[in-house]
Formats: structure tokens, sequence, C-alpha cells
């Protein structure tokens, strides 16, 4: 008896150890830590490019990705800070909601100049969209109605108060010249596919989120995308309007990059977003993109440390507007 | 007839040897997680993703191997409920109200056997709803608005009071702890800390498995220090495993009815199935009335729970892959899991990827076989862990317990918290106020809140904009009566014990 209970005991040990020992890095290989859960779109980050990393010969040992997740990346972003400060052989995931949270002091006093941004190298468009029978037509029609009556819309996104689908309409709306952006409704529910299903259900009048979360609800006809926030027109839905050219000059992507803690050497730094240059420029990433409703965005070394510092600024001068700054 | 060509095409894709040895595989895997205490099926399946990714399994394969174990963790949560009172993860909490004290009675064998065939029961009727009627249940995600779900969380909080029929006002305090709990973390309204005390570690909150180990093993474990390894409640007299057939003709109604009310809960995201199992309870135990015994050790308490969870974890896969809501955290992790192998879950999946989806649908049938077959001559070996002396059986669980809550996030706060939920969780049991309702309060809390929120930001405050849909409006009713309705019932039954208290 004690015998088949021992064997569990050590099953379970062997299953639970094989989590930790995930965990845990060889000497020297580089490592890139995803601040959540496996699953996620910084898990993506870091698997997608280790690998490419490594099939593309950037690195020599297979790059190893630990999963550290809390506080919505603020437990991977302090123990960098606290205690890998100088660790030339780290990489971070980082995205959109890295640099909102830093602006919004919303990593317990942690600032943006703590570590250094090594790079973008994929983007996921914003989005606003609406259901497939709703009365706005364009972007300009929804504008309109907010104009006419602020509490007339509610958003619907998949981040928190004061996240990056929050932030998304605001920055439209602030082009129209609407300043009292307090007054727009706003919930934030489990994802973008959740937000969909609240607009559908006319719960709320309006989603926003990225491209890839309305892919397919787009496909099936439920929903009607009235304005993509890019420069351009997205690849592959090129029907969807911008913001830009319906006069809202707005660019507000989720991109997918890297950062790299602030005591290694420039030479390190400029080494890291060479590397990554590289994975921009492979075929695999080309096609990981594809794969996974990407689209190219291309920013590496002080370029994107400088598009970053911009970013943290504009986040947090509207976050103290919306009341969201901690 | 389309339905059938349909599954036919399914099992073309899921049954082959290769894929038939990974269900038997993740099967067993995942009863063993689901066994113990700290692993649930959303850690299960998390920790299993980058293992599949590492042994290059292809999509189908992919898929085979996460659902047995998905399906093996929610049978092998009951384990633990029915031998040792501690819920292996959430959804098997109400298991142990009647699970245990059968086991205490010498019929650990009878209750591993009949929720073994109530999880099949659940599992399959949840099976089958999902192939005849995803399509059409996608559409009643659209139906629940924020004003709807707060009205669902309600009717549960509503029923919690007859949860111990010892003192109702101890189950009130305990969820209203529970409640506490919930608050902590970031506030989803504003995106402000609250009672975090600045420590990062707090910001998501407190994790409901830190919480359920903490105050029941952890707990069990300070009550077995105190009486120097003597009077634990561990330890059960065994006796003959056969197959209870008189049980299961008994229940055979608890079970079906159980079934339909676990999916439902399923279907809807957000509910999910601690919620499915919750409510399969507390109906159940409404209709039984009081001289059902419910909470003393009887069949239908075990089979209700076991059927409603299962067949909640079967429902909360209807709006994972018809809308790509997951409805519980295990879907969420199955939704992650799909999207790293490029399936994007939605309104088109069914049309575009029938591969995949009816790949699934019959894995997931082949899996709900494979752990019935499995689990029926396993009884024998889980029970003989009874015969394990508590002074080694305990400090095993909690060795166990702590190292799958160290491989939630790694990290050793989540550890103490874990021996405070212990510390509260030995008051509490001094004191007589029944856990469990805490658990559903740090469960059910969080989302009941998100919705009322989400409603008044919606109504701009109005509270009229609760009861704006008839959906609304029932919900409200049923919890009223539910509310209600013990008290005067029990004067007109026979009192329990809510005197001596």
């Amino acid at each position: 008896m004690k015998h088949r209970f021992m064997k569990a005991v050590v099953t379970g040990a062997v299953v639970a150890f094989s989590a930790t020992g995930a965990m845990t890095t060889a000497a020297s290989a580089a490592e890139c830590i995803a601040p959540a859960n496996p699953g996620g779109g910084w898990d993506f980050t870091c698997r997608q490019i280790g690998k490419i990393l490594f099939d593309i010969g950037a690195v020599d040992k297979p790059v190893q990705v630990t999963n550290m997740p809390g506080a919505g990346g603020g437990l991977a972003y302090n123990t960098v800070v606290n205690e890998r400060g100088d660790d030339a052989d780290l990489i971070i995931a980082a995205s959109s909601a890295t640099t909102t949270r830093l602006a919004q002091n919303a990593y317990a006093g942690r600032t943006a100049d703590e570590v250094r941004f090594v790079g973008a190298i994929g983007a996921d468009p914003g989005v606003i969209a609406v259901a497939a029978d709703s009365e706005f037509q364009s972007l300009n029609d929804l504008v309109d109605a907010i104009l006419a009556d602020p509490g007339s819309v509610a958003f619907a996104g998949g981040s928190a108060v004061g996240g990056f689908d929050h932030l998304k309409p605001l920055m439209v709306l602030k082009e129209a010249g609407f300043t009292d952006i307090g007054s727009v409704k706003y919930i934030g529910v489990d994802g973008g596919a959740d937000a969909i299903t609240q607009t559908v259900g006319g719960f709320t009048q309006a989603m926003t989120g990225d491209m890839s979360e309305v892919v397919s609800f787009l496909a099936n006809g439920d929903i009607r995308v009235i304005a993509v926030l890019t420069d351009e027109r997205v690849p592959g839905f090129e029907d969807i309007p911008t913001a830009t050219e319906q006069g809202f000059p707005v660019v507000a992507v989720n991109w997918r990059g890297l950062y790299v803690p602030k005591g290694i050497s420039d030479a390190r730094f400029e080494e890291w977003a060479g590397k990554l240059q590289q994975v921009a420029d492979s075929p695999e990433w080309a096609q990981a993109m594809a794969d996974n409703g990407l689209a190219p965005f291309t920013r590496v070394g002080g370029d994107f440390q400088s598009y970053v510092d911009g970013l943290v600024d504009s986040i947090a001068t509207m976050s103290a507007e919306l009341g969201v700054t901690q | 007839m389309e339905t059938l060509a349909n599954l036919a095409l399914g099992f073309s894709v899921a049954l082959s040897p290769y894929t038939l040895m990974l269900a038997v595989i993740g099967c067993f895997i995942g009863t063993i997680i689901g066994a113990l205490p700290g692993l649930g099926p959303s850690n299960g399946v998390a920790i299993l993703i980058p293992i599949s990714f590492a042994l290059g399994l292809d999509a189908t394969s992919a898929l085979v191997l996460m659902t047995s174990v998905y399906y093996g963790a929610m049978y092998g949560g009951r384990i633990s409920s029915i031998l040792l009172n501690i819920p292996g993860d959430e959804p098997a909490l109400m298991t142990t109200l009647d699970g245990y004290p059968m086991a205490k009675r010498g019929e650990a064998g009878n209750a591993l056997v009949l929720s073994g065939v109530a999880s099949f029961v659940g599992a399959l009727f949840a099976t089958i709803g999902l192939i005849l009627l995803a399509p059409v249940l996608a559409r009643v995600a659209f139906l629940f608005g924020p004003a709807e779900y707060f009205a669902l969380y309600l009717l549960a909080f509503c029923t919690l009071g007859g949860i111990a029929s010892s003192n109702q006002a101890k189950s009130a305090i305990a969820a209203c702890i529970g409640l506490g709990i919930a608050m902590i973390g970031v506030d989803s309204s504003s995106g402000l800390p609250r009672l975090t005390g600045g420590n990062l570690h707090l910001y998501d909150g407190v994790d409901f498995l830190v919480a359920i180990v903490g105050l029941f093993a952890i707990a069990e474990l300070f009550f077995f220090i105190e009486s120097h390894g003597k009077g634990s409640s561990i330890g059960v007299i065994l006796e003959k495993v056969t197959i209870p057939w008189r049980y299961i003709k008994q229940t055979s109604w608890t079970m079906l009815r159980a079934s339909v009310v676990g999916f439902i809960a399923g279907v809807l995201p957000g509910a999910g199935a601690s919620l499915g199992s919750f409510l399969a309870y507390m109906s159940e135990k409404s209709i039984a009335g009081e001289k059902g015994g419910f909470g003393t050790g009887v069949p239908k308490g075990v089979a209700a729970p076991e059927a409603g969870n299962n067949a909640a974890a079967g429902g909360a896969l209807v709006p994972m892959l018809t809308l790509g809501v997951p409805g519980s955290g295990t879907t969420a992790v199955l939704l992650a899991l799909l999207m790293t192998l490029n399936i994007t879950p939605g309104p088109t999946l069914f049309r575009d990827n029938p591969d995949v989806v009816w790949g699934l649908i019959a894995s997931l049938l082949i899996a709900n076989v494979v752990l019935l077959i499995m689990n029926v001559p396993m009884v024998k070996i889980f029970v003989k862990i009874l015969t394990v002396p508590a002074w080694i059986l305990l400090p095993g669980v909690t060795l166990i317990s702590f190292t799958g809550i160290y491989s939630l996030t790694g990290s050793y706060f989540d550890l103490l918290m874990l021996i405070g939920f212990g510390v509260l969780g030995y008051f509490l049991r001094k004191l007589d106020v029944p856990t469990v309702p805490v658990i559903l309060g740090i469960l059910l809390g969080g989302n009941m809140e998100d919705a009322l929120r989400r409603a008044m930001t919606l109504s701009d405050g109005n509270v009229a904009y609760l009861f704006s849909s008839p959906i609304a409006v029932g919900l409200w009713l049923a919890a009223i009566v539910g509310f209600v309705a013990p008290m005067f019932l029990r004067n007109i039954l026979k009192r329990p014990q809510a005197v001596t208290d």
C-alpha cells in the first residue's frame, strides 16, 4: 500500500517539478521572460522570436522561455529591474500593454526608463467595430453621436478601464476636438471576443480592440469594422477605411516587441537590436505574423526607444485626464 | 444525417492507435492532476502546452491530449474531495459536502464509482448537447449582458445560506469573508489597486487555488498537529469495492437534472464549471428538501455536483468554440492552445475548420469513455490511499500542495499566502464556520462585482437597469425565492440543529 502511495507522491512531484523545472535556465543561453502564463500574446512573442532567433542562427543555443505571470507584467518588470538589471542574456516580451501600464504607474512605482526597449517587430492594428445592424456606418457617424450626447454610445473592450483598448476611441475623440473624455462610457470585459459578444448583443454600441480579435466575427457578418487605426489600410482588409482617411489621424497598434535590462552595455543593446532586425526580415517571422493576424511594424534600437518614450508621454497625459493614473 | 457525417469525419481524424494512446495517457495524467490539491485542470493544461510544443505534436494530437487532460482533471478532482475532504480543484468543491461523509461511513468505493458514473453522464450529456446545439446555443451569449450576469451570480449567493444546514448566519459570514478576499487586486473598473498594500503579488488578486488548498489541506494539517496525530478526520473504514447499481439507479434522475443545470451554466460565458456544480447541488438539495439529508453523505449529493461540473465543463466549450469567449479558466487555456496552433475559435470555426471541431468533439467522446473504463478499476487503487497512515499521508499531501501552488507563478509569496489561508481555515473550523462559502465568495465575488460595475457604467448608475430584461427579472425572482423560501420552509419542516449553535 505504502509502496503505491509513494508512487503516487513521486508521480505528483514529477508532474509538479516538470512545471518548475521548465523555468530554470541553463547558464549562458539567452532567456526570454514572458510576463504571463503560457498561451497569451507575450508567451507567443517569446516562443516565436526565441525559436526564430535560434533557427536563423542569431543565437547558438535555444532560447529558454520563462513564464512569470503576475500584476499584468509588473512582477516580471520588477524582477528585471531589481534583480537582473545587468543580465546581458535576458530579453523580456513586451507590448502596448507594457507601456500603457508604465505610463499609468500601474507597476507600483516602476518607470519606463528603468529598462531599455530594444524593438518591436509586428503589430496588431487597432480597430473600432459596431454590430452589423448598427446605425453607425462610419467613424464620423459614431463620433457625431458622441459629440451630440456622450452618454449615448458605450464601448466594450478587452482591457481594463484606462487600458489600451479604452484609450483608442478616446484618441479619436480628441482629434475630433472632444475634451470631456471622462464622460465616454467604457466597460472592460474578458477579451476582445467577449467585447464583441456584448456589442452584438446590444449591451454596448461599439467595440474597441485589435484586428486579430475581430477577423472571424467579420467573416461571419456579425460586425462591421468602421475604422482601423493604422497609417494605411491593412493588407487583406482593403475595404476597411483607416481613421486617418476619415479625418481622425490616429495610429494605435498593439505592437509586439522586447525590452532588455537597463544595465547592459550599449554594444550589447545594439547587438540585440540587430538580432531582432534579423528576425523581422526572416520568412519564418513573416509566416508567424500572417498566421496570427499581425501586420508588419518594425522599429528597433534607438528609434524604438524614442517611439516608446513618446507613447508613454501621450498615454500619461491622457490617463491623467481620465483619472486612471495611480 | 449531416451531424453523423461530421461525427464520422471527427472520428476519422481522432481515432487512430496513436491518438488513442495519447488519450489514455492524457486521461491518466489528467486524473492525477485533478486529484492533486493545488493542481487544477487549468494549470494542468497550461503546464502541458509547452510540452506539446516540445513533442512537436500536430494540431489534432495536441487537441486530443489536452482535452483528455481537461476531462481527466474534471474526473480526478472528485477523488481527493471524497477521500481526503480536500477538493482537488475548484469545481470539485461541492463534492466534499456529501462525498467525504460517505467515505467516512465506509462507502468510499461506492462514492467514487457513483461519482465516476455521474461524471460520465454529465460529460456525455454535455458533449451531445455540444454536437446538436452549439450553433444555436452560441446565440444565448448575446442575451446575457452585465445586468443578467449580476442576477445570475446573485442567485448563486442567495441559495448559499442553505449550504451548511447548521447555521445560516455562519454561512453568510463565511461568504462575506470570501467576498472581501475577492476585492483584493486591481479594480477592473478603474485600474487602481485595492487592498494590495502596494504588493505586486496581490495585483492579480488571490488565486482561488491558493485559497482552496490553504483552507482545506493546510488547515487539515494544523488539526492533525494539534491532535498529535490522533483524531484526525482522515482515515476511513474500507470495504470491498463493488459497483453500487442501487445508488446509480436511485440517482439517475438527479444525474440528468444536474447535467441540464450544469450544461446551461457552462454555456454562459463567465459562469463556468464551479457555478455549474454549485447550482446543480443546490437545486437537487431543494428538490430533495430537508428529508433528503444533503450534507450527511447521501448518494444524490455526490452524483449532482459531479454530473453538474462535468456537464458544465462540456458546456463551457460552446462559447469557447463558437465565439472565442472562454466560459471558464480551463477553456481559457484551451483557447490559448488553439490559438498557438493557429486556429482562432469564433463564429467561422465550424465552417472553416470542421476537421478541428469534429476532431475535438470525437476526442471528447473518446476521452469520456476511456475515463469511465479507467476509473472504475482504478477506484480500487485510489481507496487504498486511505489505508496509508495519516502521519505519512498528510505530510505527503502538504508537500504536493506546496509544490503545486509554487508552480502556479513560481513565487514564494503564494506559499506564505497558502499558510495564511491554512491558519484562517483552522480558526474558521474551530468556530464551526463552513469554509465552502468562503471559496465560493472568492470564486464568484469578483465576477459578480464586475457585472454590477459594468451595469452601473452602462446605465449611468440607474439601478432600474438591473431589472431591464425578462431574463434578469426571472433570475431576480428565482434569487428572492431561493433566499426567502428556506426561512418559511424551516418553520414548516422540522427544525434542524439550529438552536444548539
